[in-house]
Order: structure tokens, then C-alpha cells, then sequence
């Protein structure tokens, strides 16, 4: 199969599904900017031209609300932030009235199937404003979908399963996702919301893991590997709903459980996916859960001190050797040098 | 001075006569049309205020009562096509768009057969079918709501046109400015129908707005046309709301109309505010406004068209009537199963 980076995956995806859905159009701040959003909006931008890909002014509420009563009227909006903080603003909208549109109505007022994009920013000083992960605030409200792909493959499948269904729908992209390569299917084809995928078989030790924290988790199982750790990682790849089957049979197989996740782990996906096996395959556990995230700061922008907020492959591969009562001897050179040159 | 009075809350410039200058061109269908919606909103949120303190309407309840012209007078000059939002004092809009009033009544009570199965209360009423889209109780929020309405009409290259109501107090939310912004750029069909009652809550206008505030003022400087009328006086209403819709149908942008209005009753529930005690305004400034009722004068408009006065009475009658049947439809509507709590999250 053909190799694409994720960045034209998204772009890929978005392209086939507005080709197939003459409803779906494209707005936020600089969507049809020759940057146009990491360039995930470029190709539609120059495919359908400014009537279905529009910049719109900074007010995000407001084109929340929008969307929604565009879709209200049949049509299939996609909001795009360039940084998935700037939601904040639209969390009324969001929260309020799409999350609660089909059900609040008695489903009589139909459903606004919005799609809304949020870009996870890491690094390079993105700090405390832009670099937040807000799929676990979000998930918490009945009535929105919350989507974070890992694989390029899922940036494609996911964005389209978001535009072909029903639900309002939030697609989290991480920012250090958009160059990676991998294989990526041709055809218009979903990827099914609510389902996470073994990427990994192992049976010593789980690693349920979201988003770009899938990336370190592989990364962390190959240099195991060495070690004769076997480790099997869980993308999550859906948040809400959650696949509860997945991860609970993974944890029946190894009796391990690490989670990890893009945001803090107080309150949030790690917490739920721990609760989840506590409440339900709590006999299959050897060894107490760990939970892998932010350190539990704001994010700060100085390089040691945001070197220290990030966990890595080695924090996941120093928690599975922990888990599994071994020492770590050699790990110290498996994280990937930041090699990556800014503006962001 | 007008902007003096406006801020005295006892009065504001009042273009008199508006009303009766449309009169004179206006057909005796359409009069009796608006008469009987005013009374019928009139007499539906009456009956309702008078049930409530039985404690079986077990859900918030704004009521409308003394705003009745607005609706009516607005819903009464849209085309089929269009659409409309409200807010949390939504009931007059819904029944003046055409919503059942049994599915208004029975909603209030939680019953299947409400508007939105017992699932939206009072203030999140719906009736696709007759162009009702949503009401919210969220300040503002079904502003960019019928914002996006109005684009999807725009990009469909369709006629149609987004109405939302909202109160003044909407004016202090950003989500005002930043749709208003969007529908002044964009030149969208969107009718922003503002119902200035003077009260947001329990807070006057001159603890919420500088003084001299003039929100046709305010919005003009968005590009966007607005003009003050009487709330109170259907006839007014329905006359600009037809001129607003030339021009939101001409792709002109959006209109804005900020109608003069009062709320009779206190801010969420069936009293009066000086039967509860409450002090932030009087019962002289109430009696006032009682005096300029809507229904009254739209009534002495008909009356003075040369309809006779037993045929209003039977009209009224007639929908007296329709409101017990409702009522009592409602009471006897089934709950919803428990077993479809979760019928519809997604």
C-alpha cells in the first residue's frame, strides 16, 4: 500500500468526502490560506474554491453556533482550530446546544452532524495556551463525539467517518503527528468511530494509549522487544464512545495495564480507561495500573523544564520493566533526539 | 430626551400611528390572523400561569404574557420557508410559528407527546414541521445559530430567511457581536428580532447599558439596518417585518429590530412581581404598560375594521376551547418510558 504522511491524510480525507457531500464546507481562521492549517486544508481549498472553504473573523462561539444552524438546514460544516485551545471559546456552543441537539428535542429538531478540528501543539515553546489536550473535558458530556487519530491511515478513515455520520464530532489532531508516513488506504473508506485497534500484539504488558502517546508506546515496545518484554499497545483512537471490549480483553491477555495519554492524568482518559479495568477486570490484574501523562503543570515554555513536562517512549518503557518487577539498564537512548526546527 | 426616556423605563419614543397607517392597507384576513394569535398566545400563557401552581408543570417557565405582538406580528409576515429560533421566553414564538399547542402544553407537564417528548422543557421547544427550529436557553446562543441557518440559505442560493428572537440583555453577550459581525460581512438573510422588555431578570437596563444607550445605534455601526418599533402594537410589527424581509430577501444583509416591549409577569414563573414583593420595579410602572396592552389594542383595531363584535367573541371562544382541549390532553398524555432514558444521545 502506498505510504502517505498524515497531514495528506487529513487532506485526503476531507477532499474525498466533500467530493462525495455536496453540504460539507470548510471554515475558521485561515482555512484557505496557502498555509491553509499545516496544509490539511490546502487541496480542498484549491479543488472547491471559496464558496465551500472560507476563512472566517475570530469568534469562535459564534461559528460554533453557526455550524450548528447551518447544519440544522442540511448542511455539513467543518470547523477548523488551528489549535484546539481556541475551542474554549466555543464550548457554549459545543457543550450546550450541539453535544444536546438530538437528544434535548426529543430527536424532533433532527441531529447537527458538525464537525469540529482541534490541532494539539508539543513543544518548541508552544506553552501553557497551545498545547493543551482537550479530548477528556470534552468526552465527558453525553452527545459529542470525540475522535484522536494516531495513524495516518485513521486521520483519513476518522474524518471520514466524522462527515458521513450523524453526531456531532470532534477530530483531535496532534501537531507532531502531521509529518509522520505510513500506509493509507486509496478508497473512501471510514474508519469506525468507537473502535480502538491493537497496533501491537504482545502479551506481557498493555499500553492503551491516545493519540500521539500510540507513537512513543511503539516506539517504547520495539526497544523492549530487546529486553524480551513483549508488549502489546491499544490505540484508542475513539475517546467517545469509548471500546471498552478492546482494552479490557487486551488487559485479560497480559495482566498489565499502562495508559497513556496526551493530557494530564488527574480526571482524565488514563483515569477512565484505569477506572474501566478496575471495575471490570480487576482479577486479570498482576500488578497495580500506571497511569502516563502530562506532568501535572501548565505546560512551560523554557526547553529543560518542558523537556521534563512531556513524558516519552523511555517514561512508558521504565513504567512496563517496573510493572513487571525488572530492572531498566540500557533505555537512556531510545526517546527521539528534537531534531525539529521552528516556527511550529 | 428619547434616549433619556428609554433609561427612565417608563416610557421610549413610540412612533404612534404606525400601526394604524399599515391598518389602512391592510387586508381584514390578515388583521383577523394577527388578532387571533395575539389572543391565542394571550390566553394559552394565562391558562398556563394559572395551572402552574398546581406544581404539576415541573420545568422553569418564562412566561410571555404582555409580548405577544411581537411574535405574532413577526411570525405573521415570514413565508412558509423560513425558519425561526427563540430563546428561554419562547412560548409566544412557537405558537405564533405555528407549533401545536398541545405539543407546547404537554411539554410543560414532561409528557411523551410534548414537543420534545418531555425532554426539553419549557425553554428547548421545537417544531420542525412548522418552521420552529429550536428555542435555547442559553443567552445568544440561537442568534449564531440562525446566523448559520441564514448561510446555509445563502449558499443554497435560496430566498428563504433565518428569524431569531432574543431580549436585550442578548445585546451583552458576545456571541451578539460576533454573529452580527459575521451576518454584516457575509450580507446574510438573517432577521435579528430583539425584545427589549427592559429587564434581564431582575436588572434594569441602567445597571446593565451606559446611559444614553441606543442599541440601533450600536448595531448600525455594524453596517447593519435597525430600527426601534412598538412591541406592542401587532400591526406595527407585522408592517416592518414585511419591509425587513425585502430587503433580507434581496440579499441586502441582515435587519435588526429592536421592539419596544414589557413582561407582565416576574422573570421565571406564573406572578406578579409585586404580589412576590419584589422591589426592582412597580406595580405604576406595570399598570403602564397593562394599559398599552397588545391584545386590547389589537382588538380595538379589528373592532374598529368593521368586524363584529359576536364574531370576535366566537373566534375567542373558539379558541378557549382549543386551549382546555389541549390542557386536558396534556394531563392525560403517558410519561415517558424510564426504559428511553437513553433514547437519542447520539
Amino acid at each position: 500500500m502506498r505510504e502517505l504522511t498524515y497531514v495528506d491524510a487529513l487532506s485526503e480525507g476531507l477532499v474525498q468526502a466533500m467530493e462525495a457531500d455536496d453540504g460539507i464546507f470548510v471554515t475558521g481562521i485561515a482555512v484557505d490560506y496557502p498555509s491553509g492549517i499545516f496544509g490539511s486544508t490546502v487541496e480542498a481549498a484549491r479543488r472547491f474554491g471559496p464558496s465551500r472553504v472560507f476563512d472566517a473573523p475570530a469568534m469562535e462561539n459564534a461559528l460554533t453556533g453557526i455550524a450548528i444552524g447551518a447544519a440544522a438546514m442540511g448542511k455539513r460544516p467543518v470547523v477548523v482550530h488551528p489549535r484546539n485551545d481556541f475551542m474554549f471559546l466555543a464550548f457554549d456552543q459545543m457543550i450546550n446546544l450541539a453535544a444536546k441537539w438530538k437528544y434535548m428535542y426529543g430527536s424532533h429538531a433532527g441531529s447537527v452532524p458538525i464537525v469540529v478540528r482541534g490541532v494539539i501543539g508539543r513543544g518548541w515553546g508552544q506553552g501553557a495556551t497551545h498545547s493543551q489536550s482537550l479530548q477528556s473535558v470534552l468526552a465527558h458530556f453525553p452527545g459529542l463525539q470525540v475522535v484522536m487519530p494516531a495513524l495516518p491511515q485513521d486521520a483519513k478513515g476518522l474524518t471520514i467517518a466524522a462527515l458521513t455520520g450523524d453526531a456531532p464530532t470532534v477530530i483531535l489532531e496532534h501537531r507532531s503527528l502531521y509529518p509522520i508516513a505510513g500506509p493509507v488506504d486509496q478508497a473512501f473508506a471510514p474508519t469506525p468511530i468507537g473502535k480502538a485497534a491493537v497496533v501491537r500484539d504482545g502479551t506481557d504488558v498493555s499500553v492503551v494509549a491516545s493519540s500521539y502517546m500510540v507513537v512513543e508506546a511503539m516506539r517504547a515496545a520495539e526497544s523492549l522487544e530487546q529486553d524480551g518484554v513483549s508488549v502489546e499497545v491499544v490505540d484508542l483512537r475513539s475517546i467517545r464512545p469509548l471500546d471498552e471490549e478492546t482494552i479490557l480483553a487486551s488487559v485479560r491477555k497480559t495482566g498489565c495495564l499502562i495508559v497513556a495519554d496526551t493530557s494530564w492524568v488527574l480526571y482524565g482518559v488514563a483515569s477512565e480507561v484505569a477506572a474501566l479495568v478496575a471495575e471490570k477486570a480487576f482479577h486479570s490484574l498482576k500488578a497495580p495500573v500506571y497511569r502516563i501523562g502530562l506532568a501535572d503543570s501548565p505546560a512551560p515554555v523554557s526547553q529543560p523544564l518542558e523537556d521534563a513536562f512531556y513524558p516519552k517512549a523511555s517514561t512508558i518503557a521504565k513504567a512496563a520493566l517496573t510493572l513487571l518487577g525488572r530492572t531498566h539498564s540500557h533505555l537512556g537512548d531510545i526517546d527521539l533526539a528534537d531534531e525539529f526546527k521552528g516556527p511550529y | 430626551m428619547a434616549k433619556r426616556a428609554l433609561h427612565a423605563q417608563s416610557g421610549f419614543p413610540i412612533d404612534k400611528g404606525t400601526g394604524d397607517s399599515v391598518m389602512k392597507e391592510l387586508p381584514g384576513e390578515i388583521l383577523r390572523d394577527l388578532y387571533r394569535a395575539v389572543f391565542r398566545i394571550r390566553r394559552t400563557e394565562e391558562t398556563l400561569a394559572s395551572l402552574y401552581p398546581e406544581q404539576e408543570m415541573r420545568t422553569p417557565t418564562h412566561f410571555g404574557i404582555g409580548q405577544e405582538a411581537v411574535a405574532a406580528g413577526v411570525c405573521g409576515a415570514l413565508g412558509d420557508d423560513d425558519v425561526v429560533y427563540s430563546h428561554h421566553r419562547c412560548h409566544n414564538h412557537y405558537l405564533a410559528r405555528g407549533g401545536s399547542l398541545l405539543g407546547l402544553v404537554a411539554e410543560l407537564y414532561g409528557r411523551i407527546d410534548g414537543c420534545a417528548n418531555g425532554r426539553g422543557g419549557s425553554v428547548h421547544l421545537t417544531s420542525r414541521e412548522t418552521g420552529f427550529v429550536v428555542s435555547s436557553a442559553i443567552l445568544g446562543q440561537t442568534i449564531a445559530a440562525a446566523t448559520g441557518s441564514a448561510l446555509a440559505f445563502q449558499l443554497d442560493k435560496t430566498p428563504r430567511v433565518a428569524v431569531t428572537f432574543f431580549g436585550e440583555a442578548t445585546c451583552e453577550e458576545g456571541v451578539f457581536y460576533e454573529s452580527l459581525n459575521f451576518a454584516a460581512v457575509r450580507r446574510l438573510p438573517v432577521l435579528l428580532v430583539c425584545e427589549n422588555n427592559l429587564y434581564s431578570t431582575e436588572s434594569p437596563l441602567s445597571v446593565r447599558q451606559p446611559a444614553g444607550t441606543d442599541l440601533c445605534e450600536r448595531v448600525r455601526a455594524f453596517k447593519v439596518t435597525a430600527e426601534r418599533v412598538d412591541g406592542n402594537d401587532v400591526v406595527a410589527v407585522y408592517g416592518r417585518t414585511l419591509a425587513a424581509l425585502d430587503q433580507l430577501r434581496a440579499g441586502e444583509g441582515p435587519v435588526f429590530l429592536e421592539c419596544m416591549t414589557y413582561r407582565w409577569r416576574e422573570h421565571v414563573g406564573p406572578n406578579f412581581d409585586h404580589e412576590a414583593g419584589r422591589s426592582y420595579r412597580d406595580k405604576a410602572e406595570l399598570d403602564r404598560w397593562m394599559d398599552r396592552c397588545p391584545v386590547k389594542r389589537a382588538r380595538a383595531l379589528i373592532v374598529a375594521s368593521g368586524t363584529g363584535e359576536s364574531e370576535v367573541l366566537s373566534w375567542e371562544s373558539a379558541i378557549e376551547d382549543e386551549i382546555q382541549t389541549a390542557v386536558a390532553a396534556a394531563k392525560g398524555s403517558p410519561w415517558p418510558e424510564t426504559r428511553t432514558l437513553f433514547d437519542n444521545i447520539y
